[in-house]
């Protein structure tokens, strides 16, 4: 038996399909209109590879720095309490309602070379302006807040019986960490990393005060446009969308196993 | 074995203040209050997930007031079990002989023997979130017990579990105190629970130990108002028990209660009002208990109405019976009525 769907569930239903709409739309036009012997290319377009490759290592890389720092925090944030707490997370949610030129301005002045923090970093022989290290740290910067309050909330949501048990079996917390929490909390924590590598890859403005060079993948994007215009950029523009979602689908369906 | 000497603590709302307790070895010991007594908090200080704010915690002789829990060696099972869902009954059960340097074979051997003795050998392989109430319990106790505890620590251990498991599992307790002659400090608010498992027992109220005694004592001789209510809340019969056609006749003045199981001698009988049932009519039924009396008295208690009936014999029982059950019989104070029970709701101390 069909069931008549109330008034209110048929006005969602359509207020909800135009957001659809006008968010598949662009991606699907994106592909239909770009001509395929110009994406055929882009494999012997060294400047294009080029750009997609160091895209997707800065990317990995600041997850993997968000991972190493993150979760540490996230741990801290989630089963302790102490007076500087919500500091601590005003500072860790910060960067998402910072424009993400200011941010790029921000991490130019903290840590470029003439900066104090620069100059000791400039003696472990890492550069900050128009460097990797500076695409990944603008990365990072902008990134980071999705991992750790994904981590933080997994963390949160096991429950400390489960602590409790494991200590009074003999389990020292770092045990219980690596035992328990981390085990729990993985698929918050893997679903977290999947978002705040998707983030860093999606970023530009940032980058493009930091480190216009070299020119990963979305700044190669917005060169060619405003250089060459739009067919110029679609091509790359289209390889881009196709490798972040087929990764971005490889990583969720890993998740989802899980 | 467990001495708590002045042990206080306040966390959230919860409060234990000045407990001295004294637990020996293979000791039953049950704390008993209501909801909010402290009871959990008590639990959780001597397994040292929290640190007393004042007093001391002794266990074998041994201070242990500051120790984290995984230096005090006694095994805890949550009112929720808390079993571990990312692995399944056996790696659950061999969780903690990891860190006591059991090498593979032995932690094998130890989980299949802890296993069989709780007979869930054939659960090992299962996924926790698929067992029922009593497994999960089982589970629980089985991973407790594999690190062989000074003292197995039970928080509410029966409280989640439908009546029938309940009571299977109230023997496989006592046994497996016996068994692995482990002490218990069991934690529960119900007082025919404690009673009819306790070597000796606490009552708690508000952060407070009131009475520790033995079952009988507590019943027989409260020490404060506030456990006279408490204990008032249920019928406790002295009297001589004879085993006869595979159960027990308790004598009580000139009336016989049938209870289950095997007993001679003294005994103190308990029985909770709720499982005593009224009826204006002589019953039909299976019950062994069955007996006339005059109803003296009827007075709400919270959902329920308490409804006290006098026995010929001058025995005095209180049963509890809802709105509608009252309505329906229409009681009213020098009716007679019929009042029955099985023998399994009988609880000799």
């Amino acid at each position: 038996m069909w069931l008549k769907p109330s008034s209110l569930t048929l006005a969602f239903s359509v207020l909800g399909s135009i957001l659809i709409l006008f968010l598949a739309v662009p991606v699907l036009l994106l592909y239909l209109t770009t001509p395929v012997e110009s994406m055929l290319g882009i494999p012997y377009d060294e400047e294009a590879v080029r750009a997609v490759l160091l895209s997707l290592l800065a990317a990995t890389t600041s997850t993997g720095i968000s991972l190493l720092f993150g979760i540490p925090l996230a741990f801290i944030l989630a089963r302790y309490t102490f007076s500087s707490k919500s500091f601590v997370e005003a500072v860790v949610d910060l960067p998402l309602v910072i424009p993400h030129s200011v941010a790029g301005i921000a991490v130019l002045v903290a840590y470029s070379s003439r900066s104090t923090v620069g100059g000791l970093l400039n003696n472990l022989g890492i550069v900050i302006e128009d460097s990797f290290w500076g695409i990944v740290a603008a990365m990072t910067f902008v990134s980071a807040t999705i991992l750790i309050n994904a981590a933080r909330d997994g963390f949160q949501a096991v429950d400390r019986e489960y602590e409790h048990v494991a200590r009074t079996l003999g389990a020292p917390l770092h045990r219980v960490f690596f035992s328990v929490y981390l085990p729990l909390s993985f698929k918050p924590i893997l679903s977290g990393a999947i978002m705040t590598w998707a983030r860093a890859m999606s970023e530009v403005g940032a980058i493009l005060v930091v480190a216009y060079f070299p020119k990963i993948a979305p700044i190669l994007i917005v060169d060619r446009f405003m250089n060459y215009g739009l067919a110029a950029s679609q091509p790359i523009a289209c390889t881009l969308l196709t490798i972040s979602i087929a990764i971005f689908m490889v990583l969720r369906f890993l998740a989802r196993r899980r | 074995m467990l001495r708590l000497e002045h042990v206080s603590r306040r966390w959230s709302e919860f409060s234990v203040e000045d407990a001295c307790l004294d637990c020996s070895r293979g000791e039953y010991f049950v704390v008993m209050g209501p909801t909010g007594a402290g009871k959990t908090l008590l639990l959780q200080l001597i397994a040292g997930i929290y640190y007393p704010e004042s007093g001391k915690i002794f266990i074998n002789g041994r201070d242990v007031t500051f120790h984290p829990p995984e230096k005090r060696n006694v095994g805890y099972v949550p009112q929720n079990y808390a079993l571990f869902p990312h692995l399944n009954v056996h790696d659950n059960i061999a969780y903690g002989l990891k860190f006591k340097g059991y090498s593979k074979p032995e932690i094998e051997k130890t989980v299949r023997e802890i296993a069989e003795h709780l007979e869930i050998g054939s659960l090992l392989q299962r996924n926790v979130e698929t067992l029922s109430g009593g497994e999960q319990q089982r589970v629980a106790l089985a991973r407790a017990l594999a690190v062989n505890p000074l003292i197995l620590l039970l928080d509410e251990p029966l409280s989640a579990l439908d009546s029938k498991t309940r009571e299977n599992l109230r023997g496989y307790l006592r046994r497996i105190n016996r068994v692995f002659r482990v002490t218990v400090v069991h934690v529960t608010h119900d007082l025919v629970e404690a009673v009819s498992l306790a070597d000796r027992m606490a009552v708690m109220s508000r952060g407070r130990i009131l009475q520790v005694d033995r079952p009988e004592q507590i019943l027989t001789r409260p020490s404060s108002p506030f456990i006279a209510e408490f204990t008032g809340s249920i019928n406790v019969f002295r009297g001589y028990a004879t085993p006869r056609e595979n159960m027990t006749e308790i004598r009580v003045s000139s009336l016989s209660l049938w209870a289950a199981g095997s007993r001679r001698g003294e005994v103190t009988a308990v029985v909770r009002p709720e499982s005593i049932l009224l009826a204006k009519q002589h019953p039909q039924t299976s019950a062994r208990n069955v007996f006339r009396g005059t109803v003296v008295g009827v007075e709400p208690r919270g959902a329920v109405y308490a409804v006290t009936i006098a026995t010929n014999s001058g025995l005095t029982f209180t049963s509890y019976i809802t709105r509608s059950a009252l309505l329906e019989l229409e009681l009213r104070r020098g009716d007679q009525v019929y009042l029955f029970f099985k023998a399994s709701e009988v609880h000799m101390l």
